[in-house]
């Protein structure tokens, strides 16, 4: 991460829209430098709303629409933003793009905005999306600011789709809303309280996390 | 009463960490030792006690639903509430740095130890996350004053003993994958399984 921020990327005409030092920009959080389980930012709402899957997605796509959105607004203005300000004004964009999110669900998701209610909200103080703005879209080109945001969000909506999954099927033995276990004639599936208990979330993550780092060979040194 | 058992819930049932994973984020990254825990958890106590009033009187008297009738009649009708996001968060902000620089000039000694974590906590979810329960649970003046320094008590309490956890835990023995951040959620996983304990203690 310390590295994209020195390097000053020189812009050629002739780059393609998706050139090899791009990619890397979507591939990179996905496992090797993920925001939750590398970077341990944004955990709050990586928790919170991972009950079920459906509230996760929709969560997950907000965060990846405001990630982009503002990544691309900061990076626009990265020139015209004074230094000392700039805080106040990355929390502003943000909140504007989080309201139009929160409009948008709404209008069109209600009962899903009622259930992941304040962390909607929340996304304004999410650290995945300032900590973007600040490292990496105060310095890098508009094009280069989208591919980077989404794939810091991608890399957090596929942690928090997996938390959500055994969360769901282990908590309540269903997948979407569908009874799994039931379809296949377990009729008696002993869900575990636990799962849908915020207990449940910490520990998920705690052995996802454990396993993505044994994988990678990620350690933290105390 | 009702004050006290508000209190008492939102410290101990509706811990913001162990029920609503609210300041997560420096739950994690600051609980390293115990005395900048401290440092960081009073500072939250602080700003939560001035932030969740002040926003409640912005909420009743500019945002919501007729609000704004006190100026006028003919306001009588407007509904601001989409604002409700950019206004707290510019609150929040505003307040964070009004109440360093009222510690910087009346209190040094004080500013010394918390100075370095205000400007942080403007982006601490715990805050913002407080004004939105204080919004959605239509909480009214004093229930809010309540709340905000419950909550701050009960970030603190989750805090300081965590980083109490984490300093001992130097001298385990931690598989390498599980280092850090890995063996800090099970920790949590499993403080957060004692506080559920507290569920339905009232007075």
């Amino acid at each position: 991460m310390s590295n994209e921020t020195a390097e000053v990327v020189k812009a050629k005409p002739a780059e393609p829209l998706l050139s090899k030092r791009r990619k890397k920009f979507v591939a990179d959080p996905l496992v090797d430098d993920n925001p939750i389980t590398i970077q341990v930012l944004g955990i709050c709402s990586a928790l919170a709303v991972t009950t079920q899957l459906r509230p996760t997605l929709v969560m997950s796509i907000a965060v990846i629409f405001v990630i982009v959105f503002a990544n691309l607004l900061t990076s626009l203005l990265r020139n015209g933003i004074p230094s000392r300000i700039r805080i106040i004004v990355q929390l502003a964009i943000i909140a504007t793009l989080v309201i139009l999110v929160n409009q948008v669900l709404l209008a069109y998701v209600y009962d899903v905005a009622k259930m992941v209610g304040v962390y909607v909200g929340l996304i304004i103080t999410n650290c995945i999306v300032m900590g973007r703005l600040e490292a990496f879209a105060m310095g890098n080109k508009p094009w280069d600011s989208v591919l980077d945001g989404f794939g810091s969000g991608l890399g957090y909506a596929w942690i928090i789709m997996v938390v959500a999954f055994f969360r769901e099927l282990l908590g309540s033995g269903a997948i979407f809303g569908f009874k799994v276990f039931e379809a296949v004639g377990i009729s008696n599936f002993p869900t575990n309280g636990l799962m849908t208990s915020p207990v449940g979330a910490f520990v998920i993550l705690g052995l996802l996390i454990w396993i993505q780092r044994t994988k990678t060979g990620y350690v933290e040194e105390h | 009463m009702d004050l006290i058992n508000l209190g008492i819930k939102s410290i101990f049932i509706e811990n913001m960490v162990f029920a609503y994973f609210l300041g997560m984020c420096s739950f994690l990254a600051v609980s390293k030792k115990v005395p900048t825990a401290t440092g960081l958890g009073l500072a939250v106590i602080f700003v939560l006690t001035i932030t969740v009033p002040a926003n409640w009187v912005l909420q009743q008297f500019v945002l919501k639903e007729g609000a704004l009738s006190w100026l006028s009649e003919s306001f009588a009708n407007v509904d601001l509430s989409f604002l409700t996001f950019i206004m707290f968060i510019a609150v929040i902000a505003a307040m964070v740095q009004l109440v360093e620089m009222v510690v910087e000039k009346f209190s040094p000694a004080l500013y010394g130890s918390l100075g370095i974590f205000l400007p942080l906590i403007a982006v601490n979810c715990a805050i913002l996350g407080s004004s939105l329960f204080m919004e959605q649970r239509d909480y009214n003046f004093s229930e809010s004053v309540v709340f905000g320094f419950s909550s701050g008590i009960g970030w603190f309490l989750a805090i300081v003993a965590l980083a109490a956890i984490r300093e001992r835990l130097k001298y385990s023995n931690v598989p390498a994958g599980m280092k850090g951040l890995g063996i800090t959620m099970l920790i949590t996983g499993l403080m957060g399984l004692a506080f559920l304990s507290f569920s339905g203690i009232k007075i």
